[in-house]
């Protein structure tokens, strides 16, 4: 029931949204409606008017005649009753009105254009009315008796003449005072019919109103083809347009003659045709780029491979060699797998500018991927003296994702963590929610400055320039990483303080479709499971503070600190029940 | 098939080397020579197919760019002729070049510039079936797999598969209902010691399946199991 009854208000509300949508959507639609409804206004204005001015014009003259034969009429009845008053004997009253009466209709004529009515002004008296062909005395207004009463003198209205049958129509009534010898004041009332006047009002109305109809739909008419005219090829421009935003570049509208809209046409044509140009122009560039990268790949990598084979060859006899040749080879076969290196770098960052870089995408168990990396790294950190700790809840975490890529990244993050930790190791974190799964890789060594944290990801950016690298890095795995990060619509972000380390955090969907707004790892310090005494206060003051925030003044410290360690709190408290596993190496 | 002449003139085998880079052939000589291989060469892609027919070598060496006739066209007039393995050298490692070559019907694939052990692994990988001892007959679905004959059967029908078709489907069937992870696969059938491209385990199990499934689309001889890898189907 209840579900019924939400359902018919919403059926009731969406037509008039449709039509609310029509309207917005179809010029086509406002135009011929607003035509439609103007002219109705404007015809009805002037069928109003005009009908005032027939209906005036016949009630004046009509009245005009009228009040000429009541005069005339008033006249005929003074000369009655002067002729009886005359006569040697008084007749009775009743005659003479009788006689008035009967003479004034023989004036009407038959049939009768009007009716006669002699009303006597004496109230109380018992004096003789008379009527014509039943004609009732309510027909006279009161207040039209009054007038002539009052005034003395002729006077007329409109009214409705009833009959004593019943019958009623409109008319004119036309009273003037008479006095009638021996009887006193009487008041002779000419009712005139309108019904003739009444018909060819109708008639007239009618004519108006059908021919403002049709005026207003032969309007309406008149605007749907002309905004027709319009709206088609407006219509078909637009369509053109997005067929070619579709990128269907071949697309041109259809040029008709020498008008407005035809010009429209050509400028539009014009306007595809050098988008087309500009487009394929860049195409071409891009193509050729991307041609240019893969010649130059190989031909500079057929000779490094000839050149990395005979170094290997005179490598692997070094032992015969005297001692600077020897190291001379060892210089060759180290500086060749950095020339190496950087040369597959290069090529990556080119492929990722040229856009052609495309993903392969697989299910990946993240844990597997970054517990086999770390295992790879592991004979470098043991060299640089530090330990890595993977720190995390989940057994497993699939994501969909190209493989390479993701280890690339997480390689290039331990390497550099490497590179630049310290003794205190380095804690490698992963951890997913519903929508995203994240790696973060912190380490403890110089830190960032502020300000730094976002141009670490910058092509060949070295911290400190005068540093000698040790793990003979490109200065493009960060940059790659993050192009590799992007490319999965993830983020990788830095965090770092000096003397503190830093901390990189990748951060990708579970799933390519699937949107998120918030990493499952914090980037900032957080403190370790049993942190050291000193770090939980310092750690907090600094929490609230995005990345690459500078450290607060004292003066800030308190409220920071209560803020900083409620965020803290919450962030960290699954971190009570984190496991430090121990990596194999 | 192509039965592996090695061992009768003492070398590991006959290598032929399409590269129209000398100064890189010539090095792939001296290296090839080193380990004990018997090479030979060729300069371009258009008498590369009559030096296959005329020297008969264990393994293909092939130059992915190539004047004349382009590599991948090389590959596929060998592959038309012969399950020889083919081992692509290719400068470009995008996603597009190397499955065109994989598909074109070489075995692996090899991006300069490589070091020589790591090409030799590779070539030794290709080659050292020869010495699979134990005779054996595997069956996986309806197949019957003769391992020491190296033929496939269904129905007394003998399928023609290259060796390293042969090789993934008897390394599947051996562990009947066992997953392979892509990566095992690496290892166990191209003899990579790390993780690889594990693009080749997929293009090479479609080309697999291309021979033996009735239906490509619904395969019950080689199974995919999502997320974790392949599996030969119950027989």
């Amino acid at each position: 029931m209840t579900h019924l009854l939400l359902v018919v208000p919403r059926v009731l509300l969406a037509v008039p949204r449709a039509i609310g949508r029509l309207w917005g959507r179809s010029l086509w639609l406002r135009v011929t409606i607003t035509t439609l409804v103007l002219s109705l206004i404007v015809v009805g204005v002037l069928g109003l008017s005009l009908l005032s001015r027939v209906t005036t014009g016949l009630l004046d003259a009509k009245e005009r005649i009228s009040v000429g034969e009541a005069t005339a009429g008033l006249g005929e009845a003074l000369r009655l009753l002067d002729a009886s008053d005359t006569g040697p004997s008084t007749p009775a009253p009743e005659r003479i009105v009788d006689g008035v009466v009967s003479a004034l209709a023989a004036r009407a004529g038959s049939p009768a254009t009007f009716d006669v009515l002699l009303l006597s002004s004496q109230l109380g008296i018992d004096a003789p009315e008379r009527g014509t062909n039943l004609v009732a005395e309510s027909s006279v207004p009161p207040a039209l008796r009054a007038a002539i009463v009052d005034s003395g003198r002729q006077s007329w209205t409109y009214t409705d003449i009833r009959f004593l049958d019943g019958r009623s129509a409109p008319g004119l009534v036309v009273g003037a005072p008479l006095s009638v010898p021996s009887v006193g004041a009487y008041e002779l009332y000419y009712l005139f019919p309108l019904g003739q006047e009444q018909s060819t009002l109708d008639l007239v109305r009618s004519a108006v109103i059908v021919t403002g109809l049709l005026l207003v739909l032969l309007l309406a008419g008149v605007a749907w083809l002309v905004t027709r005219q319009v709206v088609l090829p407006v219509r078909a421009a637009s369509r053109t347009a997005a067929r070619l935003a579709d990128g269907n570049l071949a697309e041109r509208m259809r040029v008709k003659g020498t008008d407005d809209l035809a010009r429209l046409a050509t400028s539009f044509n014009a306007m595809a045709e050098s988008l087309a140009n500009q487009i394929r122009q860049l195409e071409d560039l891009s193509r050729v780029q991307q041609r240019f990268v893969s010649d130059v790949s190989h031909e500079l990598r057929t000779p490094l491979t000839t050149i990395r084979m005979a170094a290997d060859v005179v490598y692997d006899d070094r032992d015969q060699l005297d001692a600077p040749t020897e190291r001379a080879v060892e210089l060759l076969q180290n500086q060749l797998d950095r020339f190496e290196a950087l040369l597959s770098d290069l090529l990556e960052i080119s492929r990722f500018d040229a856009g052609a870089a495309v993903l392969d995408d697989d299910r990946v168990d993240l844990v597997g991927l970054v517990e086999r990396a770390i295992a790879t790294a592991v004979p470098l950190a043991e060299r640089a003296g530090l330990d890595i700790r993977l720190v995390t809840t989940d057994k497993d975490c699939f994501v969909t994702c190209d493989q390479r890529r993701v280890d690339r990244v997480v390689r290039n993050l331990l390497e550099n963590a490497i590179e630049h930790g310290d003794l205190r190791g380095i804690d490698v974190r992963i951890a997913h929610d519903e929508h995203a799964a994240a790696i973060s890789v912190r380490d403890f060594g110089v830190g960032l400055l502020p300000g730094e944290s976002s141009l670490v990801f910058n092509r060949f950016w070295r911290a400190d320039p005068a540093r000698a690298r040790t793990t003979g890095g490109t200065g493009l795995g960060l940059a790659i990483s993050l192009e590799d990060a992007r490319l999965h619509g993830g983020w990788l972000e830095a965090w770092g303080e000096p003397g503190k380390g830093a901390c990189f955090r990748l951060t990708m969907p579970i799933d390519r479709q699937q949107e998120f707004v918030e990493s499952p790892l914090p980037l900032e310090d957080v403190p370790l499971p049993m942190p050291p005494e000193v770090s939980s206060e310092q750690e907090a003051d600094r929490a609230p503070g995005g990345k690459g925030d500078p450290p607060r003044n004292g003066l800030n410290q308190d409220a920071s600190n209560h803020e900083g360690s409620n965020r803290d709190g919450s962030r960290s408290s699954p971190a009570a029940s984190f496991v430090i596993e121990g990596v194999d190496p | 098939m192509t039965v592996p002449a090695g061992s009768t003139n003492g070398s590991r085998g006959r290598v032929l080397v399409v590269d129209d880079d000398a100064a890189l052939s010539e090095m792939l000589g001296i290296v090839l020579r080193g380990e004990g291989f018997d090479p030979v060469f060729c300069g371009n892609g258009t008498n590369a197919l009559q030096a296959f027919r005329d020297s008969k070598p264990d393994l293909v060496l092939l130059d992915l760019m190539l004047p004349g006739l382009d590599g991948v066209d090389v590959c596929r007039a060998i592959r038309a002729e012969s399950g020889t393995p083919i081992v692509m050298l290719t400068a470009k490692s995008d996603t597009v070049d190397v499955v065109v070559g994989l598909e074109s019907g070489a075995d692996d694939y090899i991006v300069k510039p490589f070091k020589p052990k790591e090409l030799v692994a590779r070539i030794r990988a290709r080659i050292r079936r020869t010495d699979v001892p134990a005779a054996q007959v595997l069956t996986a679905g309806d197949l019957q797999i003769d391992i020491t004959a190296h033929t496939v059967c269904r129905n007394d029908e003998v399928l023609s598969l290259t060796p390293l078709e042969f090789d993934l489907l008897a390394c599947l069937a051996r562990k009947p209902g066992q997953v392979f992870t892509r990566e095992v696969l690496l290892q166990e059938v191209w003899g990579y010691r790390h993780s690889a491209d594990t693009r080749l385990v997929n293009v090479h199990v479609q080309r697999l399946r291309a021979k033996v499934e009735r239906d490509p689309e619904n395969p019950e001889i080689v199974l995919t199991v999502r997320g974790v890898g392949y599996k030969a189907g119950p027989a």
